[in-house]
């Protein structure tokens, strides 16, 4: 039962990675569900697909790329008038096939901590101001970084995922620490393994009857973000000390 | 990032200036140990939009530079005020950068892939009425790829956005950075915090502060909306009910929060437009410190200084800023004046209530 004193109609939502998996599950449950939702993704006929698709804004961008995070950042609060809480979840798995860490270009481990840490670390900082105005103003705010259990267990093969999982998973925990105060919550979420792109590209022979379905996971992450919001709406984070 | 706001952070100063006119250099780090408990820091956390949009005009060929100067109806990305360069870039002075090529009602501009079409002049052959096509995603996305901050020729460096958005930039709306939030960092806000220091924001569209052209220069600071937080309002009076001191971040934080005032001191929340020049007859009613960066006479930020000191003292901060090797500019040192203290409180004062706006433009035009 999801927690009744969140509005999902008043909610801002932005979500990356938004056009395939878990990413796109969240943008079509949480559109379908009323929020105002924008998602960014790299591919122009995708994000227009989805968008048509969902109405939510799409925007067109990599957060890989640092000098698309500030532009982003504009169109989300541009778009959604403020932000309320962020979904980090595009990801990427370094080399495919996975390969054993002594095989691992170090240009690769680059490209995945871009990916998966600097990339939600940038794009959280710019869209801080936001999230924390919306804290100010009573409507709580929330930062979903999306992680796995590779982030936690050292599996053979998934060095670059894992590694950089791992660290986007601590500098939740503690941004967590030093964004409490202003009421803003920091959540690392395992979704666990998926029936997803991503997943099949990191294991093609896997059966995709023992995965969880995309939608499953979103309606838990989604019930997550509004209980997170309700306990920061609880009103301990007005202007006076 | 340029180099200039790095080296800023680290080693900016700080010029305060008391009550009296008495006058202290600090570190700009210290900003986090000043102020008692239960006053209440204001700022504003607008954040800049890239206003500046370089492209072809498309009857000529010619190369030209749009720089949005107004809303014409807040947060309706579809048409600004506007004013227009021709070939080259912000290391030229504005008065003396090329004229664009003659614009005409239904011109149209290509901004890479973003389309404008020039309505009409607005009461100067100098500022226009600019349409971009398409919807709003559209055209933000155009302005958030193809545009680049507003920035003049004191600071060679291209900016970025990430130059010009404060630390607490929140709501995409102003056309050059409130500058004096450069000052904040989430460590100082901290502080405040664990002393008991009150901390509220509004949001206020900060405009541009130059064209190159005199006459439009003398209309600036253009009417400028607003928008004030319940919760802000409602600190305000707690604060001053209990006779602690408010503190505005910023030119901008002092003009919404002076037009919303009224006479007891406390504001009205909501959405209001900042219309009134601020200066040496304005009694001010809601703050008491303005944190700013260093101005020079006849700018209109130095006019509003005005309101908190004498004329003595501010011609003696320009020579004390001289010796002491302040940096004058948006990226550089900051300074904390208090209200003059008046044996008594003139009972009059220019400034209208807030009012109460809708969608109305902002701008008196055609």
């Amino acid at each position: 039962m999801m927690p009744t004193n969140i509005d999902l109609k008043k909610l801002r939502v932005a979500v990356t990675g938004g056009t395939s998996g878990l990413g796109l599950a969240l943008v079509r449950l949480l559109s379908a569900r009323g929020a105002r939702v924008a998602f960014v993704a790299r591919t122009a006929g995708l994000v227009r697909q989805i968008a048509q698709e969902t109405g939510a804004f799409g925007i067109v961008g990599d957060v890989g790329y640092k000098d698309d995070i500030y532009p982003v950042a504009l169109e989300i609060t541009a778009n959604l008038g403020g932000l309320d809480a962020l979904i980090n979840n595009a990801s990427t798995l370094g080399p495919t096939p996975l390969a054993p860490l002594a095989d691992t270009q170090c240009e690769e481990l680059e490209h995945a901590l871009r990916v998966n840490l600097l990339g939600p670390f940038q794009l959280t900082k710019a869209l801080l101001g936001a999230l924390a105005a919306s804290a100010r103003a009573g409507q709580g705010a929330a930062v979903i970084n999306i992680s796995s259990d590779a982030a936690v267990n050292a599996y053979s093969g998934w060095g670059a995922y894992g590694a950089s999982k791992a660290a986007l998973r601590h500098l939740t925990a503690i941004w967590a620490e030093e964004a409490r105060a202003d009421g803003i919550a920091f959540l690392s979420l395992d979704p666990g393994d998926m029936d997803t792109p991503l997943h099949s590209l990191a294991i093609p022979d896997a059966d995709p009857s023992t995965l969880k379905r995309p939608q499953d996971a979103a309606a838990e992450i989604v019930e997550s973000l509004l209980t997170a919001l309700s306990y920061d709406t609880a009103g301990q984070f007005g202007v006076i000390p | 990032m340029i180099a200039a706001a790095r080296r800023d952070s680290q080693s900016a100063k700080l010029l305060v200036v008391d009550a009296e006119g008495g006058i202290r250099h600090l570190p700009r780090a210290t900003l986090g140990a000043l102020f008692s408990q239960g006053d209440l820091v204001i700022a504003n956390d607008a954040a800049t939009l890239p206003a500046s949009l370089t492209g072809i005009h498309c009857g000529s060929g010619k190369p030209i530079e749009i720089r949005l100067a107004a809303w014409l109806s807040v947060r309706d990305p579809t048409r600004f005020a506007a004013i227009a360069f021709g070939a080259g870039d912000h290391r030229t002075p504005t008065e003396k950068r090329m004229l664009p090529p003659p614009l005409l009602p239904g011109d149209q501009l290509a901004f890479g892939p973003l389309m404008a079409v020039v309505e009409h002049p607005l009461n100067d052959p100098h500022l226009y009425r600019l349409r971009f096509l398409g919807d709003r995603a559209t055209i933000m996305a155009g302005i958030a790829r193809q545009g680049r901050p507003i920035q003049y020729a004191h600071v060679r460096e291209s900016l970025s956005l990430r130059d010009v958005w404060t630390k607490i930039a929140a709501d995409p709306i102003a056309f050059e950075p409130p500058s004096a939030g450069f000052a904040l960092d989430w460590r100082t806000l901290e502080n405040w915090r664990q002393r008991g220091i009150g901390f509220a924001t509004l949001t206020h569209v900060a405009g541009i502060s130059s064209t190159g052209h005199p006459k439009i220069d003398l209309r600036l600071p253009f009417d400028e909306p607003y928008r004030i937080p319940e919760r802000t309002a409602v600190a305000i009076k707690r604060a001053k009910s209990k006779a602690k001191r408010i503190i505005a971040i910023g030119t901008t934080v002092v003009r919404a929060l002076e037009s919303a005032s009224f006479a007891d001191g406390s504001v009205r929340a909501g959405d209001g437009i900042a219309s009134k020049h601020l200066g040496r007859e304005t009694s001010l009613r809601v703050v008491d410190t303005l944190l700013t960066g260093l101005h020079q006479p006849g700018d209109s930020h130095f006019e509003l200084l005005r309101a908190f000191a004498d004329e003595t003292v501010l011609l003696k901060l320009s020579a004390v800023c001289i010796r002491n090797g302040y940096r004058i500019h948006e990226f550089g040192d900051s300074m904390l004046i208090e209200r003059r203290r008046t044996a008594v409180r003139r009972s009059f004062s220019l400034l209208c209530c807030g009012r109460a706006v809708t969608t109305e433009p902002h701008l008196e035009m055609n």
